[in-house]
């Protein structure tokens, strides 16, 4: 692995010998790496459990336009989320959420826009792109705010069974949708998600505040961009995942 | 005068647009690749195969994202494979706990 080094090494002295850095990544950028894997573990264990959870349970096996929702199989994701904002009643299965994505997807790029921006010290372009990314973060947090309110309310009209009783909605206990483990996974891994997202938000705000006043122009450089760009797009990539994995599947 | 000093000595580069670029058609790769998802979704039956495409695109995206905006394809080779490898077991434990889930099932 020398040879991928930059650094100059000595003969017969490896680079892992020190007074170089074998991985060619400043210590901060090497940490928020690892970082980033070991919450890539939770995250995985989230959805390890839930994939054993779900193919453990029947799987509903009829016509998609003949899906109602029952307490004996698995819900077919797309009947459940298909509602959009200000369209009451119109079945739209995935649109809101594909709006979602789309905008994690957009505020990656203006991320890494940011990210470009501080390689040329140029403060102003990373303070408009930071801008942007925080919009993206904030937007895509209301989003999933009405798409849990709608999640926890139920709909309007026709009556959801629960062994003999009527249920609307969903809690941790029971939910209208399907097995009670289907809603405890949806609050637990988009929660888990979005509060990744929150803290994004926040740790955006705190690069924006210090790039507006020159904290990072005094030091020279703005690593930090990079750093807090890379938990961003983590965020985005652990979307990714979700979106497959628990509404497309 | 400190304040002077510091902003005199900035020198700020023209924007890589060669780099901006390739950033952009990356994110309009991004959004075909979910946009042929969401095709797929709605005209295709359920079932293992169309499962296998999704979970084949969504390592597409996945690769994209960490390639490209996370930098890592240009990173050593070292810290690549540092964060490659592990990966790889956990994508290894997921199909295992998938088939576990069905035996359950199957049990039940």
């Amino acid at each position: 692995m020398a040879s991928t080094s930059t650094a100059t090494v000595t003969p017969g002295r490896s680079v892992w010998d020190g007074g170089t850095s074998p991985m060619g990544a400043s210590y901060g950028k090497l940490m928020m790496w690892f970082f980033l894997l070991s919450d890539a573990f939770t995250f995985s264990a989230l959805l390890i459990t839930y994939g054993l959870v779900r193919s453990s349970h029947q799987a509903y096996k009829g016509a998609v336009d003949a899906f109602t929702f029952s307490q004996t199989y698995w819900p077919i994701p797309e009947r459940v989320f298909e509602a959009v904002p200000f369209l009451e009643g119109m079945a739209l299965p995935l649109v809101f959420v594909g709006i979602m994505t789309f905008i994690l997807i957009m505020s990656s790029v203006t991320m890494v826009l940011a990210v470009e921006a501080g390689h040329r010290m140029d403060r102003a372009a990373v303070e408009k792109w930071m801008i942007w990314t925080i919009l993206g973060g904030i937007a895509f947090l209301s989003c999933q705010a009405w798409e849990w309110t709608h999640f926890i309310h139920g709909a309007h009209h026709g009556a959801a069974v629960t062994e003999g009783t009527t249920f609307f909605g969903a809690n941790l206990l029971q939910n209208q949708y399907g097995p009670p483990d289907f809603a405890d996974f949806f609050f637990f891994i988009t929660g888990f998600h979005g509060f990744h997202v929150f803290s994004g938000v926040c740790f955006n705000f705190l690069i924006y505040y210090n790039t507006v006043t020159g904290v990072y122009e005094r030091r020279g450089h703005y690593e930090m961009v990079e750093k807090v760009g890379l938990y961003w797009h983590f965020v985005d990539l652990v979307w990714v995942f979700v979106f497959t994995f628990f509404y497309l599947v | 005068m400190a304040h002077a000093e510091e902003t005199s000595h900035v020198t700020v580069l023209p924007p890589n647009k060669e780099k901006i670029k390739k950033l952009w058609t990356v994110a309009l790769y991004l959004g075909i690749i979910t946009a042929i998802e969401f095709v797929i979704a709605f005209t295709m039956s359920h079932g293992s195969f169309k499962t296998f495409i999704f979970v084949a695109l969504t390592i597409v995206k996945a690769g994209y994202i960490v390639g490209e905006f996370m930098h890592l394809r240009y990173e050593t080779k070292v810290l690549f494979w540092s964060i490659l490898i592990p990966i790889i077991f956990i994508a290894w434990m997921l199909v295992a706990f998938v088939y576990e889930g069905m035996a359950i099932g199957a049990v039940r």
